[in-house]
C-alpha cells in the first residue's frame, strides 16, 4: 500500500532530478569548450557577459513590459565603477564587482523613481536620456575616466587570490561562465516567484494588477533596480576580462544592440538571450569587418521584417514550428 | 551684452531648427500613437538631397530645399501607406525595433551612396558672411534661417488652426473614434499628415545642414533631441514642441558657451527635471 502510494512522488522526484541534471548538460558542455576550440575563449567570455547583459534587459523588457533604449547606462556604471576602483588600488575582482553591481543599482533607483512615473514616448526617451547624461558625465569627467582615450591601465588581482588573469582567457572564461550561470538560476528563480508572475501581470494589464491590490509602482522600481544590478555586473565583468573601458560601454548603440540581440533569440523566454546574442556576435564579428554598411543594412531589414512577419524572435520561430509539427501529429 | 545677444540669436535659430524636424513627429505620435524614433532619417535625407542638388549640381539653395522637403515627403507618404499603417495597432516595443530597423538601413543606404563623412554644405555667397541689424553684427546664414523658419512655421500654424484639414487633424488627435464617425477619413488624414510631417523634417534637415551636420549617423545622434522637443512639449500638439524647442535650442547653446566643460550634462538634467514636473509636457497640467 505504502510503496503504491509512494511511487508517483518518487517516479516524480527521479524525473525532476533527471531535468535537472539533464539542463545542467549544456552548461557542462560549454565549460568544455577550451578543449574543442583553444583560442575562441575570449570570444567566448564576450559572448557570456553580453547574455548576463542581455538576461538582465529581458527583465524589464520581457517581463515588467519596460522597453528601455538606456540599459548601456547601467551597465557602463558597472564598468566604470570596476575599472576606477582598480585603477586606485582596489583590485580585487568580486569586490569591484560586488562595488559596480551596488552603484548600478543605486543609478537604477534614482533614475527609476523619476521615470517610470511616465509611460510610453516619454518613459523611452527619458531612459535614453539617463544613458545620454552618464556618457556625458563620462566623457567630461576626464580626471577620473579618461574621457575619450577610455581608461587604460586596468588590471585586476586573481581571482580568490588563486587563479591569475591570463593571456589565453581561461581565467575570464570560467569566472564569466559562473557568473552567468549564477545569475541565470537566480533569474529563473526571481520570475518564477510570485513576484515574477506579478511582472507578467503589471506587462499585460496594469489597471487590473492595481485593481487587484498589487503595488504597481514598487515592483517596478524593484525589478528595474535588480536589472541595473544585473547590467551593472555585467559591465564590471567586462571590465575585469578586458582590462579596459571605454565610452562605448555607456553608448546608445550598446543599448541598442543589446535590445536587438535580445529580441533577435526572443523576449520574455528566458532562453531568447542565449540564442540571439551568439547569433549577433558571431555574424556581427564576420561581417562588420568587410563592411560596417553591410551589417547595418542586413540587421536592418531583418529588424524590419522580423516586426513585421515573425514576432517572437528565433525562439518565437522555433515554438511555431513545434506548435504546428505538434498539431499535425494530434488531429 | 554680445555674449548675450549672440547666445540668444544662436539658441533660436538651434531651436527653430529642433521644432523643424520635430514637429511632425509630434503630431504624428498624438495622431497615430506611432512611436516613431525612425524621424530622424527623414530630416538627414532632406539634408542629403539639398546638399546634393547645391554642392554638386549648382542648384541655387532654395529650390534645393524646396526638392528636398518635395522628395522625402513623397517618400514619408509612401512609408506610412506601405510599411507604417499595418504597424499602428502594435506594441510599443514592435514599434521601437521596426523604426529602429529603418534607421539601420536609412544609416547603411546613405553611407553606401555619400560615404561615411559628413557632408558640409557650400553656402551661396549672400548667405556667406555677417550682416549688421540694428548694431548688432549676425551671422547672414542664421538671420535667414531665422526669418525662413518663421516663415514656415508661421504658415504651418495657418493650416492648422485655420483650414479644414488642420480642423480635421485636430479632431483625429481629440478622439480619434469621434472624428471617423463624423466622416473623417482617418486612414487618408494619417497619410497626409505623416507626409507633411517628413517634408517639414526634410526642410529641417536641409536648412539646418550647418547646424546639425549632415553624416550617416545623423539619426542615431539627434534622435534624443527630437525625443525631449516631443515630450516635453506634448504630444498632438504644434505649440508645446515651440516652445520646448526654443527653450532646449537656448538652453544647450547658453550651456555650451558657459560651461563648455559640461557639454551636454545641464540640458539632460534639465529634461528630468521638467518631466519629473511635468510628466505629460510642459504646456498640459493633467
Amino acid at each position: 500500500m505504502a510503496t503504491v502510494s509512494a511511487s508517483p512522488i518518487v517516479r516524480s522526484l527521479t524525473s525532476s532530478v533527471i531535468v535537472r541534471v539533464l539542463k545542467l548538460l549544456p552548461w557542462v558542455a560549454v565549460a568544455a569548450l577550451p578543449l574543442a576550440l583553444p583560442g575562441y575563449e575570449p570570444l567566448a567570455t564576450q559572448v557570456f557577459v553580453m547574455i548576463l547583459f542581455a538576461l538582465s534587459l529581458d527583465l524589464l523588457v520581457g517581463y515588467a513590459g519596460i522597453v528601455t533604449l538606456g540599459h548601456a547606462g547601467l551597465f557602463g556604471m558597472g564598468a566604470y565603477t570596476a575599472s576606477i576602483l582598480s585603477v586606485h588600488g582596489i583590485t580585487d575582482p568580486i569586490v569591484t564587482a560586488l562595488c559596480g553591481m551596488m552603484l548600478a543599482a543605486v543609478t537604477g533607483l534614482a533614475f527609476g523613481v523619476a521615470m517610470l512615473r511616465t509611460k510610453g514616448l516619454t518613459l523611452l526617451m527619458l531612459t535614453m536620456a539617463s544613458a545620454f547624461l552618464l556618457y556625458e558625465i563620462a566623457n567630461k569627467a576626464t580626471g577620473l575616466t579618461g574621457g575619450e582615450d577610455g581608461l587604460q591601465g586596468v588590471s585586476f588581482t586573481p581571482l580568490l587570490g588563486l587563479f591569475a588573469f591570463d593571456f589565453r582567457g581561461r581565467t575570464a572564461f570560467f569566472y564569466s561562465l559562473a557568473a552567468l550561470f549564477l545569475v541565470f538560476t537566480f533569474v529563473q528563480v526571481l520570475i518564477n516567484s510570485p513576484f515574477g508572475w506579478s511582472l507578467r501581470g503589471i506587462r499585460e494589464n496594469d489597471a487590473r494588477m492595481a485593481a487587484i491590490g498589487c503595488p504597481i509602482m514598487r515592483r517596478r522600481i524593484i525589478i528595474y533596480v535588480i536589472a541595473s544590478a544585473l547590467a551593472g555586473l555585467a559591465g564590471a565583468l567586462q571590465a575585469q576580462t578586458t582590462q579596459f573601458v571605454a565610452l562605448h560601454s555607456l553608448s546608445f548603440e550598446l543599448s541598442g544592440n543589446i535590445l536587438i540581440m535580445l529580441i533577435l533569440g526572443g523576449s520574455g523566454r528566458l532562453y531568447g538571450a542565449f540564442v540571439g546574442v551568439p547569433s549577433f556576435m558571431l555574424a556581427q564579428d564576420q561581417l562588420a569587418k568587410q563592411d560596417p554598411a553591410n551589417w547595418f543594412l542586413g540587421l536592418g531589414l531583418i529588424l524590419i521584417a522580423m516586426v513585421m512577419l515573425a514576432p517572437g524572435g528565433i525562439i518565437g520561430i522555433a515554438e511555431r514550428i513545434v506548435h504546428a509539427i505538434k498539431a499535425r501529429r494530434r488531429p | 551684452m554680445t555674449t548675450a545677444i549672440t547666445i540668444l540669436f544662436f539658441g533660436v535659430a538651434y531651436g527653430m531648427i529642433l521644432y523643424l524636424i520635430s514637429v511632425g513627429l509630434s503630431v504624428t505620435m498624438g495622431l497615430m500613437g506611432f512611436v516613431n524614433l525612425a524621424h530622424g532619417v527623414f530630416a538627414m535625407l532632406g539634408g542629403y538631397v539639398t546638399v546634393t542638388l547645391m554642392n554638386r549640381l549648382g542648384v541655387p539653395f532654395l529650390p534645393s530645399l524646396a526638392a528636398g522637403c518635395v522628395l522625402v515627403a513623397a517618400l514619408g507618404f509612401v512609408l506610412e501607406r506601405t510599411l507604417y499603417r499595418h504597424l499602428y495597432g502594435r506594441s510599443e516595443l514592435d514599434q521601437v525595433l521596426f523604426s529602429f530597423g529603418l534607421i539601420l538601413v536609412s544609416v547603411a543606404i546613405v553611407r553606401i551612396a555619400w560615404g561615411p563623412l559628413a557632408q558640409p554644405i557650400q553656402l551661396p555667397d549672400y548667405l556667406k558672411g555677417q550682416v549688421t541689424i540694428l548694431h548688432l553684427t549676425l551671422p547672414a546664414y542664421r538671420v535667414a534661417l531665422v526669418g525662413f523658419a518663421t516663415a514656415v512655421i508661421s504658415g504651418l500654424w495657418f493650416v492648422f488652426d485655420r483650414t479644414l484639414f488642420g480642423a480635421r487633424i485636430r479632431a483625429a488627435v481629440d478622439n480619434r473614434a469621434m472624428a471617423q464617425s463624423i466622416g473623417i477619413n482617418t486612414s487618408r488624414l494619417f497619410a497626409g499628415t505623416f507626409g507633411l510631417g517628413t517634408g517639414l523634417a526634410a526642410l529641417g534637415g536641409g536648412l539646418g545642414a550647418d547646424v546639425l551636420a549632415i553624416s550617416p549617423t545623423y539619426p542615431l545622434d539627434y534622435i534624443v533631441y527630437f525625443l525631449i522637443v516631443v515630450a516635453v512639449g506634448g504630444l498632438g500638439d504644434i505649440r508645446g514642441p515651440f516652445v520646448a524647442a526654443l527653450a532646449i535650442g537656448l538652453a544647450d547653446t547658453a550651456c555650451h558657451y558657459v560651461v563648455p566643460q559640461a557639454g551636454s550634462i545641464f540640458i539632460f538634467a534639465f529634461v528630468f527635471i521638467v518631466l519629473i514636473w511635468r510628466p505629460n509636457g510642459i504646456m498640459r497640467r493633467r
